[in-house]
Protein backbone atom coordinates (compact mmCIF):
# COMPACT_ATOMS: atom_id res chain seq x y z
CA UNK A 1 0.00 0.00 0.00
CA UNK A 2 0.92 3.56 -0.92
CA UNK A 3 1.40 5.92 1.82
CA UNK A 4 1.61 9.63 1.65
CA UNK A 5 4.31 11.42 3.25
CA UNK A 6 3.19 12.93 6.41
CA UNK A 7 4.08 16.89 6.70
CA UNK A 8 4.55 17.88 10.01
CA UNK A 9 1.86 20.13 11.54
CA UNK A 10 3.41 23.39 11.54
CA UNK A 11 4.38 23.04 7.59
CA UNK A 12 0.75 22.12 6.84
CA UNK A 13 0.11 25.18 9.15
CA UNK A 14 1.86 27.60 7.03
CA UNK A 15 0.80 26.37 3.64
CA UNK A 16 -2.91 26.87 4.43
CA UNK A 17 -2.06 30.11 5.78
CA UNK A 18 -0.20 30.90 2.49
CA UNK A 19 -2.51 29.42 0.50
CA UNK A 20 -5.53 31.99 2.42
CA UNK A 21 -3.37 34.65 2.55
CA UNK A 22 -2.61 34.47 -1.29
CA UNK A 23 -6.40 34.20 -1.99
CA UNK A 24 -6.43 36.99 -5.25
CA UNK A 25 -9.81 38.99 -4.58
CA UNK A 26 -11.99 39.63 -7.28
CA UNK A 27 -10.81 42.83 -8.18
CA UNK A 28 -7.12 41.45 -8.48
CA UNK A 29 -8.00 38.92 -10.60
CA UNK A 30 -10.58 41.87 -12.67
CA UNK A 31 -7.07 43.26 -13.61
CA UNK A 32 -5.68 40.01 -14.98
CA UNK A 33 -8.37 39.71 -17.92
CA UNK A 34 -6.40 42.68 -19.64
CA UNK A 35 -3.34 39.66 -19.83
CA UNK A 36 -5.51 37.20 -20.05
CA UNK A 37 -7.32 38.38 -23.35
CA UNK A 38 -3.87 39.14 -25.20
CA UNK A 39 -2.65 35.80 -24.39
CA UNK A 40 -6.20 34.89 -26.15
CA UNK A 41 -4.68 36.76 -28.74
CA UNK A 42 -1.45 34.94 -29.57
CA UNK A 43 -2.77 32.47 -32.36
CA UNK A 44 -3.68 34.93 -34.20
CA UNK A 45 -0.44 36.95 -34.14
CA UNK A 46 1.51 33.56 -34.53
CA UNK A 47 -0.41 33.20 -37.95
CA UNK A 48 0.20 36.21 -38.88
CA UNK A 49 3.69 36.35 -38.36
CA UNK A 50 4.55 32.70 -39.65
CA UNK A 51 2.16 34.13 -42.79
CA UNK A 52 4.89 37.07 -43.04
CA UNK A 53 7.65 34.54 -42.89
CA UNK A 54 5.62 32.20 -45.97
CA UNK A 55 6.43 29.64 -43.04
CA UNK A 56 2.43 28.56 -43.21
CA UNK A 57 3.34 25.05 -44.29
CA UNK A 58 3.09 23.94 -48.36
CA UNK A 59 -0.39 23.96 -47.46
CA UNK A 60 -1.67 27.06 -45.58
CA UNK A 61 -5.31 26.73 -45.48
CA UNK A 62 -4.74 22.86 -43.80
CA UNK A 63 -2.20 24.34 -41.99
CA UNK A 64 -4.53 26.66 -40.41
CA UNK A 65 -8.03 25.09 -40.61
CA UNK A 66 -6.00 22.56 -37.80
CA UNK A 67 -4.33 24.74 -35.67
CA UNK A 68 -7.89 27.16 -35.31
CA UNK A 69 -9.22 23.39 -34.42
CA UNK A 70 -6.35 22.69 -31.92
CA UNK A 71 -6.92 26.22 -30.16
CA UNK A 72 -10.30 25.58 -29.74
CA UNK A 73 -9.65 22.48 -27.86
CA UNK A 74 -6.80 23.59 -25.89
CA UNK A 75 -9.12 26.64 -24.76
CA UNK A 76 -11.68 24.51 -24.03
CA UNK A 77 -9.70 22.48 -21.69
CA UNK A 78 -8.31 25.41 -19.75
CA UNK A 79 -11.71 26.43 -19.42
CA UNK A 80 -12.63 23.48 -17.78
CA UNK A 81 -9.69 23.59 -15.60
CA UNK A 82 -10.53 26.41 -14.45
CA UNK A 83 -12.66 25.00 -11.79
CA UNK A 84 -10.22 22.26 -10.45
CA UNK A 85 -7.59 24.94 -10.06
CA UNK A 86 -9.98 27.11 -7.91
CA UNK A 87 -10.41 24.61 -5.51
CA UNK A 88 -6.86 22.75 -5.43
CA UNK A 89 -5.50 26.36 -4.89
CA UNK A 90 -8.37 27.93 -2.91
CA UNK A 91 -8.22 30.60 -5.60
CA UNK A 92 -12.71 31.03 -5.88
CA UNK A 93 -12.51 34.48 -7.60
CA UNK A 94 -10.91 33.00 -10.75
CA UNK A 95 -14.27 31.95 -11.73
CA UNK A 96 -14.11 35.73 -13.64
CA UNK A 97 -11.81 34.76 -15.97
CA UNK A 98 -13.69 31.45 -17.13
CA UNK A 99 -16.35 33.26 -19.42
CA UNK A 100 -13.42 35.16 -21.24
CA UNK A 101 -11.60 31.28 -21.60
CA UNK A 102 -15.35 30.14 -22.77
CA UNK A 103 -15.69 32.73 -25.25
CA UNK A 104 -12.11 32.51 -26.96
CA UNK A 105 -12.88 28.62 -27.01
CA UNK A 106 -15.74 29.57 -29.13
CA UNK A 107 -13.81 32.18 -30.94
CA UNK A 108 -11.19 29.61 -32.58
CA UNK A 109 -14.00 26.82 -33.18
CA UNK A 110 -15.81 29.75 -35.23
CA UNK A 111 -12.78 30.52 -37.59
CA UNK A 112 -12.27 26.14 -37.22
CA UNK A 113 -15.58 26.12 -38.99
CA UNK A 114 -15.49 28.93 -40.91
CA UNK A 115 -12.18 27.18 -42.53
CA UNK A 116 -13.72 24.26 -43.05
CA UNK A 117 -16.91 25.75 -44.74
CA UNK A 118 -15.28 28.32 -46.83
CA UNK A 119 -11.56 26.67 -47.87
CA UNK A 120 -13.16 23.32 -47.67
CA UNK A 121 -16.25 23.75 -49.32
CA UNK A 122 -16.55 27.25 -51.12
CA UNK A 123 -19.55 28.34 -48.70
CA UNK A 124 -21.59 25.87 -50.75
CA UNK A 125 -24.38 24.88 -48.78
CA UNK A 126 -25.26 21.59 -50.62
CA UNK A 127 -21.85 20.60 -50.11
CA UNK A 128 -21.23 21.56 -46.76
CA UNK A 129 -24.64 19.42 -46.14
CA UNK A 130 -23.35 16.40 -47.80
CA UNK A 131 -20.42 16.85 -45.91
CA UNK A 132 -21.64 16.74 -43.05
CA UNK A 133 -24.32 13.55 -43.66
CA UNK A 134 -20.88 12.13 -45.25
CA UNK A 135 -18.48 12.30 -42.49
CA UNK A 136 -19.72 11.04 -38.73
CA UNK A 137 -16.51 13.72 -37.89
CA UNK A 138 -17.88 16.64 -39.27
CA UNK A 139 -20.86 15.97 -37.96
CA UNK A 140 -19.91 15.40 -34.52
CA UNK A 141 -17.61 18.32 -34.51
CA UNK A 142 -20.50 20.76 -35.88
CA UNK A 143 -22.96 19.27 -33.11
CA UNK A 144 -20.62 20.77 -30.97
CA UNK A 145 -20.09 24.12 -32.61
CA UNK A 146 -23.54 24.37 -32.62
CA UNK A 147 -23.87 23.79 -28.88
CA UNK A 148 -21.13 26.06 -27.90
CA UNK A 149 -22.99 28.84 -29.89
CA UNK A 150 -25.85 28.17 -27.91
CA UNK A 151 -23.33 28.36 -24.60
CA UNK A 152 -22.18 32.13 -26.35
CA UNK A 153 -24.91 33.22 -26.66
CA UNK A 154 -26.11 32.59 -22.88
CA UNK A 155 -22.78 33.84 -21.45
CA UNK A 156 -24.10 37.21 -20.52
CA UNK A 157 -24.88 38.29 -16.77
CA UNK A 158 -28.85 39.06 -18.42
CA UNK A 159 -28.92 35.17 -19.93
CA UNK A 160 -27.97 34.02 -16.45
CA UNK A 161 -30.22 35.81 -14.13
CA UNK A 162 -33.09 35.45 -16.85
CA UNK A 163 -32.03 31.00 -16.78
CA UNK A 164 -31.49 31.02 -13.33
CA UNK A 165 -30.56 27.38 -12.68
CA UNK A 166 -31.36 26.51 -15.75
CA UNK A 167 -28.29 28.20 -16.96
CA UNK A 168 -25.85 25.93 -14.97
CA UNK A 169 -27.45 22.45 -15.92
CA UNK A 170 -27.35 24.48 -20.15
CA UNK A 171 -23.62 24.90 -19.45
CA UNK A 172 -23.01 21.86 -18.16
CA UNK A 173 -23.44 21.09 -21.80
CA UNK A 174 -19.13 22.18 -22.07
CA UNK A 175 -18.92 18.39 -20.81
CA UNK A 176 -20.47 16.88 -24.02
CA UNK A 177 -18.88 19.78 -26.07
CA UNK A 178 -15.43 18.29 -24.57
CA UNK A 179 -16.33 14.87 -25.57
CA UNK A 180 -17.22 15.74 -29.03
CA UNK A 181 -14.33 17.54 -29.62
CA UNK A 182 -12.29 14.79 -28.68
CA UNK A 183 -14.42 11.84 -30.82
CA UNK A 184 -13.92 14.79 -33.47
CA UNK A 185 -10.16 15.09 -33.62
CA UNK A 186 -9.88 11.16 -32.76
CA UNK A 187 -12.24 10.46 -35.93
CA UNK A 188 -10.37 12.71 -37.91
CA UNK A 189 -6.84 11.25 -36.91
CA UNK A 190 -8.48 7.81 -37.41
CA UNK A 191 -7.67 7.48 -41.10
CA UNK A 192 -3.97 7.09 -40.51
CA UNK A 193 -4.17 5.57 -36.87
CA UNK A 194 -2.55 8.14 -35.45
CA UNK A 195 -3.38 9.13 -32.19
CA UNK A 196 -0.46 10.39 -30.57
CA UNK A 197 -1.49 14.05 -29.83
CA UNK A 198 -4.99 13.19 -29.56
CA UNK A 199 -4.32 10.96 -26.53
CA UNK A 200 -3.03 13.58 -24.92
CA UNK A 201 -5.72 16.30 -25.48
CA UNK A 202 -8.17 13.03 -24.42
CA UNK A 203 -5.83 12.83 -21.26
CA UNK A 204 -6.07 16.02 -19.62
CA UNK A 205 -9.75 16.21 -20.72
CA UNK A 206 -10.42 12.39 -18.51
CA UNK A 207 -8.60 13.92 -15.50
CA UNK A 208 -10.67 16.78 -16.09
CA UNK A 209 -14.02 15.21 -15.34
CA UNK A 210 -12.52 12.55 -13.19
CA UNK A 211 -11.84 15.51 -11.11
CA UNK A 212 -15.38 16.57 -10.70
CA UNK A 213 -16.69 13.48 -11.02
CA UNK A 214 -15.13 11.61 -7.63
CA UNK A 215 -15.99 15.52 -5.95
CA UNK A 216 -20.05 15.04 -7.00
CA UNK A 217 -19.16 11.64 -5.72
CA UNK A 218 -17.74 12.82 -2.59
CA UNK A 219 -20.51 15.30 -1.62
CA UNK A 220 -23.48 13.61 -2.99
CA UNK A 221 -22.14 10.22 -0.64
CA UNK A 222 -20.60 11.62 1.97
CA UNK A 223 -21.82 10.97 5.65
CA UNK A 224 -21.42 14.57 7.11
CA UNK A 225 -22.40 17.18 5.10
CA UNK A 226 -19.59 19.45 4.12
CA UNK A 227 -20.56 22.50 5.76
CA UNK A 228 -17.57 24.98 4.69
CA UNK A 229 -18.49 23.37 1.22
CA UNK A 230 -21.81 24.73 1.32
CA UNK A 231 -21.12 28.19 2.03
CA UNK A 232 -18.73 28.82 -0.04
CA UNK A 233 -20.79 27.69 -3.00
CA UNK A 234 -23.99 29.73 -1.65
CA UNK A 235 -21.51 32.90 -1.23
CA UNK A 236 -20.48 32.48 -5.08
CA UNK A 237 -23.97 31.36 -6.52
CA UNK A 238 -24.88 35.12 -4.60
CA UNK A 239 -22.66 36.36 -6.76
CA UNK A 240 -24.18 35.63 -9.61
CA UNK A 241 -20.98 32.66 -10.78
CA UNK A 242 -22.79 29.37 -10.50
CA UNK A 243 -19.99 26.78 -10.04
CA UNK A 244 -19.77 24.56 -12.67
CA UNK B 1 23.31 16.27 -56.78
CA UNK B 2 21.96 17.55 -59.67
CA UNK B 3 20.79 14.99 -62.97
CA UNK B 4 20.61 16.19 -66.16
CA UNK B 5 17.24 15.14 -68.32
CA UNK B 6 16.07 16.66 -71.42
CA UNK B 7 12.55 17.76 -71.69
CA UNK B 8 10.43 15.42 -73.67
CA UNK B 9 7.82 17.71 -74.64
CA UNK B 10 5.34 15.40 -75.20
CA UNK B 11 4.46 15.34 -71.49
CA UNK B 12 4.87 18.96 -70.42
CA UNK B 13 1.82 19.71 -68.66
CA UNK B 14 1.22 23.35 -69.73
CA UNK B 15 0.13 24.44 -66.17
CA UNK B 16 2.51 25.98 -62.99
CA UNK B 17 4.69 24.05 -61.63
CA UNK B 18 4.81 23.23 -57.52
CA UNK B 19 7.41 25.36 -55.98
CA UNK B 20 10.38 22.82 -55.57
CA UNK B 21 10.26 23.68 -51.77
CA UNK B 22 6.51 22.37 -51.34
CA UNK B 23 7.21 19.73 -53.83
CA UNK B 24 10.08 18.31 -51.28
CA UNK B 25 8.43 19.38 -47.97
CA UNK B 26 4.85 18.32 -48.29
CA UNK B 27 4.78 14.29 -48.63
CA UNK B 28 3.36 10.94 -47.27
CA UNK B 29 5.80 8.94 -46.99
CA UNK B 30 4.51 6.77 -43.62
CA UNK B 31 7.65 5.03 -42.80
CA UNK B 32 9.41 8.37 -41.94
CA UNK B 33 6.05 9.61 -40.13
CA UNK B 34 2.57 10.79 -40.68
CA UNK B 35 2.42 14.46 -40.90
CA UNK B 36 3.41 15.46 -44.23
CA UNK B 37 6.04 17.55 -42.61
CA UNK B 38 7.55 14.31 -41.35
CA UNK B 39 9.32 12.87 -44.27
CA UNK B 40 11.42 16.06 -45.21
CA UNK B 41 13.12 15.81 -41.18
CA UNK B 42 13.28 12.47 -40.92
CA UNK B 43 14.01 10.69 -44.08
CA UNK B 44 17.98 11.90 -44.34
CA UNK B 45 18.51 8.64 -42.53
CA UNK B 46 17.18 6.59 -45.81
CA UNK B 47 20.60 4.36 -46.58
CA UNK B 48 20.58 4.78 -50.41
CA UNK B 49 24.20 3.66 -51.37
CA UNK B 50 24.43 0.95 -52.42
CA UNK B 51 20.83 0.74 -53.94
CA UNK B 52 19.65 -2.45 -55.84
CA UNK B 53 16.52 -3.16 -57.68
CA UNK B 54 15.84 -6.75 -58.41
CA UNK B 55 13.13 -7.53 -61.19
CA UNK B 56 12.31 -11.50 -61.15
CA UNK B 57 8.87 -13.55 -61.57
CA UNK B 58 7.64 -14.03 -64.50
CA UNK B 59 10.21 -12.80 -66.66
CA UNK B 60 13.06 -14.61 -69.12
CA UNK B 61 16.05 -12.99 -67.75
CA UNK B 62 15.58 -11.85 -63.88
CA UNK B 63 18.28 -8.94 -63.18
CA UNK B 64 19.43 -6.80 -60.48
CA UNK B 65 20.42 -3.40 -61.37
CA UNK B 66 22.48 -0.98 -59.64
CA UNK B 67 21.32 2.54 -58.93
CA UNK B 68 24.18 3.72 -61.48
CA UNK B 69 23.00 0.96 -64.20
CA UNK B 70 19.14 2.65 -64.13
CA UNK B 71 20.47 5.65 -64.68
CA UNK B 72 22.31 5.05 -68.11
CA UNK B 73 19.88 2.29 -69.03
CA UNK B 74 17.77 4.79 -71.20
CA UNK B 75 18.38 8.79 -72.20
CA UNK B 76 16.97 10.68 -69.05
CA UNK B 77 13.71 12.49 -69.91
CA UNK B 78 12.17 15.72 -67.69
CA UNK B 79 8.36 15.37 -67.73
CA UNK B 80 6.09 17.56 -65.79
CA UNK B 81 3.51 15.88 -64.68
CA UNK B 82 -0.09 16.88 -62.27
CA UNK B 83 0.25 14.75 -59.19
CA UNK B 84 -3.20 14.04 -57.18
CA UNK B 85 -3.38 12.70 -53.74
CA UNK B 86 -6.24 10.81 -52.77
CA UNK B 87 -6.38 13.37 -49.99
CA UNK B 88 -7.64 16.28 -52.42
CA UNK B 89 -4.53 18.12 -52.78
CA UNK B 90 -2.45 18.29 -56.09
CA UNK B 91 1.22 19.74 -57.10
CA UNK B 92 2.65 19.89 -60.71
CA UNK B 93 6.08 18.07 -60.82
CA UNK B 94 8.86 18.23 -62.92
CA UNK B 95 10.40 14.45 -62.85
CA UNK B 96 13.22 12.63 -64.20
CA UNK B 97 13.09 8.89 -65.67
CA UNK B 98 12.12 6.88 -68.46
CA UNK B 99 9.17 4.93 -69.43
CA UNK B 100 9.18 1.64 -66.94
CA UNK B 101 8.83 -0.26 -70.30
CA UNK B 102 12.47 0.78 -71.19
CA UNK B 103 13.37 -1.18 -67.72
CA UNK B 104 10.67 -4.05 -68.09
CA UNK B 105 11.65 -4.62 -71.40
CA UNK B 106 15.02 -5.73 -70.01
CA UNK B 107 13.77 -8.71 -68.59
CA UNK B 108 11.92 -9.78 -71.25
CA UNK B 109 8.42 -10.98 -69.43
CA UNK B 110 6.74 -13.86 -70.00
CA UNK B 111 3.21 -14.49 -71.51
CA UNK B 112 2.11 -15.79 -67.85
CA UNK B 113 3.39 -11.80 -66.57
CA UNK B 114 -0.40 -9.45 -65.57
CA UNK B 115 0.92 -7.61 -63.22
CA UNK B 116 3.69 -6.06 -61.61
CA UNK B 117 4.33 -5.36 -57.94
CA UNK B 118 6.46 -2.79 -56.29
CA UNK B 119 7.88 -3.59 -53.26
CA UNK B 120 9.47 -0.84 -51.39
CA UNK B 121 12.73 -0.40 -49.07
CA UNK B 122 12.10 -1.12 -45.39
CA UNK B 123 15.10 0.07 -43.29
CA UNK B 124 13.60 -0.63 -39.74
CA UNK B 125 16.87 1.20 -38.26
CA UNK B 126 16.64 4.01 -40.29
CA UNK B 127 12.65 4.73 -40.69
CA UNK B 128 11.22 5.76 -37.29
CA UNK B 129 7.31 5.10 -38.44
CA UNK B 130 7.67 1.52 -39.17
CA UNK B 131 6.66 0.98 -35.50
CA UNK B 132 3.14 2.18 -36.78
CA UNK B 133 0.74 -0.36 -37.78
CA UNK B 134 -0.90 1.79 -40.13
CA UNK B 135 -0.18 -0.31 -43.29
CA UNK B 136 1.42 -3.60 -43.52
CA UNK B 137 5.54 -3.19 -44.00
CA UNK B 138 7.17 -3.32 -46.62
CA UNK B 139 5.04 -1.16 -48.80
CA UNK B 140 3.83 -2.81 -52.10
CA UNK B 141 1.66 -1.54 -54.58
CA UNK B 142 0.91 -3.20 -58.41
CA UNK B 143 -0.42 -2.28 -61.64
CA UNK B 144 -1.68 -4.36 -64.19
CA UNK B 145 0.89 -5.18 -67.05
CA UNK B 146 -0.45 -3.20 -69.75
CA UNK B 147 -0.60 0.14 -67.60
CA UNK B 148 2.81 -0.58 -66.35
CA UNK B 149 4.31 -1.09 -70.09
CA UNK B 150 2.07 2.30 -70.77
CA UNK B 151 4.48 5.28 -71.57
CA UNK B 152 3.74 7.43 -69.41
CA UNK B 153 4.39 5.66 -66.60
CA UNK B 154 7.79 6.45 -65.46
CA UNK B 155 10.37 4.83 -64.01
CA UNK B 156 11.38 8.33 -61.76
CA UNK B 157 15.02 8.91 -60.70
CA UNK B 158 14.77 12.37 -60.23
CA UNK B 159 13.32 15.96 -59.56
CA UNK B 160 13.28 19.79 -60.36
CA UNK B 161 17.15 18.60 -62.18
CA UNK B 162 18.34 16.65 -58.84
CA UNK B 163 18.69 13.04 -57.85
CA UNK B 164 15.13 12.28 -55.94
CA UNK B 165 15.22 13.34 -52.73
CA UNK B 166 15.17 11.23 -49.96
CA UNK B 167 11.78 12.03 -48.55
CA UNK B 168 10.44 11.58 -52.31
CA UNK B 169 11.03 8.52 -52.51
CA UNK B 170 14.84 8.50 -53.57
CA UNK B 171 16.49 6.70 -55.32
CA UNK B 172 14.14 5.28 -57.59
CA UNK B 173 10.57 5.44 -57.61
CA UNK B 174 7.72 4.86 -60.10
CA UNK B 175 4.77 7.57 -61.24
CA UNK B 176 1.70 6.92 -62.36
CA UNK B 177 0.13 10.13 -63.20
CA UNK B 178 -3.85 9.12 -64.39
CA UNK B 179 -3.84 7.38 -60.33
CA UNK B 180 -3.52 8.46 -57.26
CA UNK B 181 -0.57 9.12 -55.96
CA UNK B 182 -0.32 5.76 -53.34
CA UNK B 183 0.41 4.08 -56.16
CA UNK B 184 3.33 6.03 -57.26
CA UNK B 185 5.60 3.30 -54.71
CA UNK B 186 8.81 5.16 -53.60
CA UNK B 187 12.37 3.50 -53.06
CA UNK B 188 11.57 0.88 -55.19
CA UNK B 189 13.95 -2.67 -54.20
CA UNK B 190 12.07 -5.54 -55.50
CA UNK B 191 10.16 -5.15 -58.68
CA UNK B 192 7.97 -8.58 -59.70
CA UNK B 193 5.77 -9.90 -62.38
CA UNK B 194 3.27 -12.10 -61.70
CA UNK B 195 -0.23 -13.70 -63.06
CA UNK B 196 -2.39 -12.88 -60.09
CA UNK B 197 -3.19 -9.26 -58.80
CA UNK B 198 -1.11 -8.17 -56.17
CA UNK B 199 -2.43 -6.76 -52.81
CA UNK B 200 -1.35 -3.81 -52.19
CA UNK B 201 -0.62 -2.55 -48.64
CA UNK B 202 -3.33 0.04 -48.83
CA UNK B 203 -6.12 -2.86 -50.11
CA UNK B 204 -4.59 -5.00 -46.89
CA UNK B 205 -5.11 -1.95 -44.66
CA UNK B 206 -8.31 -0.99 -45.62
CA UNK B 207 -10.38 -2.30 -48.68
CA UNK B 208 -13.20 -0.83 -48.72
CA UNK B 209 -11.56 2.45 -49.16
CA UNK B 210 -8.56 2.02 -51.84
CA UNK B 211 -8.80 -0.51 -54.35
CA UNK B 212 -6.23 -2.25 -56.73
CA UNK B 213 -6.81 0.79 -59.29
CA UNK B 214 -6.84 3.72 -57.65
CA UNK B 215 -7.58 5.77 -60.72
CA UNK B 216 -8.34 9.62 -60.36
CA UNK B 217 -11.85 9.74 -60.61
CA UNK B 218 -13.96 12.98 -59.92
CA UNK B 219 -17.12 11.04 -60.25
CA UNK B 220 -16.15 8.09 -57.43
CA UNK B 221 -15.88 9.33 -54.53
CA UNK B 222 -13.81 8.12 -51.21
CA UNK B 223 -15.93 6.63 -49.04
CA UNK B 224 -15.00 9.19 -47.04
CA UNK B 225 -14.92 12.30 -48.53
CA UNK B 226 -15.80 13.92 -52.25
CA UNK B 227 -12.85 13.44 -54.88
CA UNK B 228 -14.91 16.26 -57.01
CA UNK B 229 -12.41 18.74 -56.20
CA UNK B 230 -8.72 19.46 -54.64
CA UNK B 231 -6.41 22.17 -53.71
CA UNK B 232 -3.45 22.87 -55.64
CA UNK B 233 -0.85 23.19 -53.53
CA UNK B 234 1.86 26.68 -53.60
CA UNK B 235 -0.46 27.97 -56.01
CA UNK B 236 -4.00 28.08 -54.69
CA UNK B 237 -4.08 30.82 -52.56
CA UNK B 238 -5.85 31.33 -49.17
CA UNK B 239 -8.91 33.07 -51.25
CA UNK B 240 -8.66 31.06 -54.23
CA UNK B 241 -11.54 28.01 -54.53
CA UNK B 242 -10.65 24.42 -54.63
CA UNK B 243 -10.46 23.13 -58.40
CA UNK B 244 -12.26 20.45 -59.96
CA UNK B 245 -10.41 17.21 -60.19
CA UNK B 246 -9.74 16.19 -63.48
CA UNK B 247 -10.93 12.17 -65.42
CA UNK B 248 -7.85 10.24 -64.88
CA UNK B 249 -6.22 13.84 -63.47
CA UNK B 250 -6.55 15.07 -67.07
CA UNK B 251 -4.97 12.07 -69.05
CA UNK B 252 -7.90 10.84 -70.26
CA UNK B 253 -6.89 10.94 -73.66
CA UNK B 254 -3.86 8.93 -73.22
CA UNK B 255 -5.43 6.02 -70.65
CA UNK B 256 -9.17 5.87 -71.10
CA UNK B 257 -9.01 3.22 -73.65
CA UNK B 258 -7.28 0.58 -70.76
CA UNK B 259 -10.66 0.26 -68.89
CA UNK B 260 -13.00 0.39 -71.55
CA UNK B 261 -16.26 -1.61 -70.75
CA UNK B 262 -14.55 -1.24 -67.06
CA UNK B 263 -17.14 -0.39 -64.60
CA UNK B 264 -14.88 2.28 -62.58
CA UNK B 265 -17.10 2.91 -59.36
CA UNK B 266 -17.04 -0.65 -58.99
CA UNK B 267 -13.39 -1.37 -59.68
CA UNK B 268 -11.70 1.66 -57.78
Amino acid sequence: MVTRPKLPRCIKAWISQRTTDMSLSAKQVGRLKPILFLLGLLPIVRWVWLGINDDLTANPVEFLTRSAGTWTLVCLLVTLSITPVRQVFQQPALVRLRRMCGLFAFFYCTLHMLAWSGWDQGFDLTDMLTDIAKRPFILVGMVAFLTMTALAITSNQFSMKRLGKRWQRLHQLVYLIGCLAILHYWWHKAGKHNFQEVSIYAGVLFLLLAWRFVRWGRQKFSPVPAVGNANKRAAVSASGNPDT
Amino acid sequence: DKLSATPNTRFLVMETPTPEKDVVSYNNYYEFGLDKGDPVQHAHTLQTTPWKLTIEGEVAQPKTFDIEDLRKLAPLEERIYRMRCVEGWSMVIPWIGYSLSELLKQVQPTGNAKYVEFITALQPDNMPGVNSRVIQWPYNEGLRMDEAMHPLTLLTLGLYGKVLPNQNGAPVRAVVPWKYGFKSAKSIVKIRLVEKMPVSSWMKAAAGEYGFYANVNPDVSHPRWSQATERRIGEDGLFSKRRKTLMFNGYQTEVASLYQGMDLAKNY
